[in-house]
């Protein structure tokens, strides 16, 4: 008995997507194009923030936070990712986003940085990586 | 959901909460069709209790999407698992599990752009639900290893005819595991890992 084979999609996979075209108004042949992530604030802020953001409390909330803001920022009292947010919150990512946003501008919480693919990957990173795991 | 009432609100318990001197995180894909162990596997390697995070996809453009639901639908939730394992005290490293229709896990900003690298879940009773996702992976330039979930009454195949069925190059790590087994899925981890610092030893791109 052989396994199924595997139909490449292309001939060659092309090495990087090109850079995302306008999603409005689209009339591309590609279906995934009809799809956007729903909700308010497609703009680039929201997109600075990633699953993985970890998001810090600066502050007690004030008397002005929203309930949503304050449940937000008892809960990264401790950092905290904004995937993680979303979860305890049970809220969509997309609207933990717009949370976020709102509450970097107040200077209520702090964002650090996720660390993303590079085109050259970073070996130390890579490393202690792999010490972490093997402790496991 | 009521946001007041701070004392009943969830969040991490104590011993779940990261340490002030965390900086930064990074992330790893585990993917595969349906079933495959993908949930299984991110359970058995979290420290935390496996989380959900979901979003809203709707539908932007005008047409007919025939492979998607009835012709009214114009939203999909695409949810994803998630665990995490403390790397060192400043490093933390979480795992995503991508259920659902795949097509819609790459509109997930960020996702695949940002991973570090993805482990592809295949079954040997069903290879071809994974065929798609790792066309996707290949055309984004995301690097993946390949780990075999065996599961009990799956035909076991020589690694190289999987290789060959698959049509993967020799530099592709494959390997075989139980994800329900934390040692095993960390060993999965732990290949991609490798494989990830090779590409950086030969000056691959990721
Ligand atoms: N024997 C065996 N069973 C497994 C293994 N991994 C997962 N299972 C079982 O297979 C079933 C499916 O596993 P899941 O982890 O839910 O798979 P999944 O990929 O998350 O599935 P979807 O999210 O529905 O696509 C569960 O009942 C698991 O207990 C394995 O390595 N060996
Ligand atoms: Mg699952």
């Amino acid at each position: 008995m052989t396994p199924p084979r595997r139909q490449r999609r292309t001939p060659a996979p092309a090495p990087e997507p090109p850079p995302p075209e306008p999603a409005e108004g689209g009339r591309e042949k590609n279906p995934e194009r009809l799809y956007v992530v729903a909700g308010p604030g497609e703009d680039g802020a929201r997109a600075a923030v990633d699953l993985v953001t970890l998001i810090v409390a600066r502050a007690e909330p004030p008397p002005s936070a929203s309930p949503e803001q304050a449940a937000l920022l008892r809960l990264c009292s401790a950092p905290l990712s904004a995937a993680e947010l979303s979860a305890y919150l049970n809220l969509p990512f997309s609207a933990i986003t717009v949370l976020i946003t709102e509450l970097l501008t107040a200077e209520l919480v702090q964002a650090r940085a996720p660390i993303v693919r590079q085109a050259v990957p970073d070996r130390s990173l890579l490393e202690a990586v792999m010490h972490g795991l093997q402790r496991l | 959901m009521d946001f007041n009432g701070s004392d009943t609100l969830p969040g991490p318990r104590t011993e779940d909460q990261l340490p002030h001197t965390a900086q930064a995180a990074a992330k790893i894909v585990i993917v595969g069709g349906f079933g495959v162990g993908k949930t299984t596997m991110v359970g058995s390697v979290s420290e935390i209790r496996p989380l959900t995070t979901e979003e809203t996809m709707t539908q932007a453009g005008i047409g007919i999407d025939d492979n998607y639901g009835s012709e009214s639908k114009t939203a999909t939730t695409v949810a994803m698992d998630f665990g995490r394992i403390s790397i060192t005290d400043q490093l933390v490293l979480y795992l995503f599990g991508t259920p659902g229709q795949q097509r819609f896990w790459f509109l997930w900003n960020g996702l695949f752009e940002g991973a570090l690298g993805a482990v592809v879940l295949v079954d040997t009773r069903r290879l071809e639900v994974s065929f798609d996702v790792m066309g996707r992976l290949e055309e984004r330039g995301v690097p993946f290893v390949v780990a075999i979930n065996s599961f009990p009454d799956a035909p076991r195949y020589p690694i190289a005819e999987l290789r060959r069925a698959l049509d993967l190059s020799a530099d592709i790590p494959m390997v075989e595991c139980d994800v329900r087994r934390r040692a095993s899925s960390r060993d999965v981890l732990l290949t991609l890992v490798r494989f990830l610092h090779s590409l950086a030893l030969t000056g691959s791109a990721g």
